[in-house]
């Protein structure tokens, strides 16, 4: 029983992985980019992360509860990267494509 | 909004009770001398470091927070099977665009939380905040800020404003009383 929730999460951590890592390469711009990694892979993660839980709390005397702590970390870090990077892009002036609406929204630097 | 906190040796109770909880996490175990240990990291750590760190809103409806925790995990498991659904989609179909959120919110705190929900909720990633505190000059007072969000599929922008407005920053603004 175990062994096949186990494989369903891996299952679906896997696929939102691979969504995730398609929609890099796949995008535009590199503002559209974004979104894929910072997105798709926090589901993913936490699917692969209860795979591990479940895993080891089964196979191994004891429970183990790490990798909730793992998933919340990523859960934290993973908008303030993003945060970084758009903030970097902005700075750099990076091209949007041209369809992109409210290019005037962005304020000059100082 | 409050400040300070009712005792003065619990300076931070709220990252006591998460270093007490990461520590026996950490070690995977509930023994006695764990919980000892712990107890006193959570209460040396935040005593220690307190006259370094600028004093941050307390949570003052702690319910409260707890609902919209919950609500922000779900928004996060349809927010990834959207996005999923958009990737996979057709890419010329999508329209990017870039809003300004005007915000309720003044304090930096509430405006990280409700950035970071917004990059981790459907089709949006926060970018920047305007106007910057530091291209205003001594004593200029701060004026309404706007939260800048780079959308990846933009249908509506008023519905869009009015969704993150009611969704993710009343419930911030209510429990922090700000």
């Amino acid at each position: 029983m175990a062994e096949w929730i186990i494989s369903i999460l891996l299952l679906i951590g896997g696929s939102f992985v691979l969504v995730g890592s398609i929609g890099l390469v796949k995008m535009p711009d590199f503002f559209m980019r974004l979104h894929g990694p910072t997105k798709a892979t926090t589901l993913g993660m936490a699917s692969l992360l209860t795979a591990a839980m479940i895993f080891f709390s089964t196979t191994h005397t004891g429970f183990s509860v790490k990798e909730i702590l793992i998933s919340l970390f990523l859960l934290l870090t993973a908008p303030i990267s993003a945060y970084m990077m758009i903030k970097a892009a902005i700075h750099h002036k990076l091209e949007s494509i041209e369809r992109t609406k409210g290019i005037d929204n962005i304020e000059d630097d100082v | 909004m409050r400040l300070e906190t009712r005792f003065k040796w619990l300076p931070a109770p709220l990252m006591s009770l998460v270093l007490f909880i990461v520590w026996l996490v950490l070690n995977n175990s509930l023994s006695s001398g764990h919980i000892f240990l712990a107890t006193i990291l959570a209460i040396v750590i935040p005593l220690v470091t307190s006259p370094f760190r600028t004093k941050q809103p307390i949570i003052i409806k702690p319910g409260l927070a707890l609902r919209h925790l919950a609500l922000v995990l779900y928004d996060i498991i349809t927010a990834n099977v959207q996005v999923a659904i958009l990737i996979l989609g057709p890419t010329k179909k999508l329209t990017p665009g870039f809003v300004k959120v005007p915000l309720d919110l003044t304090h930096s705190l509430p405006i990280t939380i409700l950035a970071s929900t917004v990059s981790l909720t459907p089709g949006t990633v926060s970018a920047e905040v305007y106007p910057w505190r530091e291209s205003l000059s001594e004593g200029e007072k701060l004026e309404q800020q706007f939260l800048l969000i780079h959308v990846l599929d933009l249908k509506d922008e008023q519905a869009l404003i009015k969704m993150i407005k009611q969704r993710y920053e009343a419930p911030l603004k209510e429990m922090f009383q700000c």
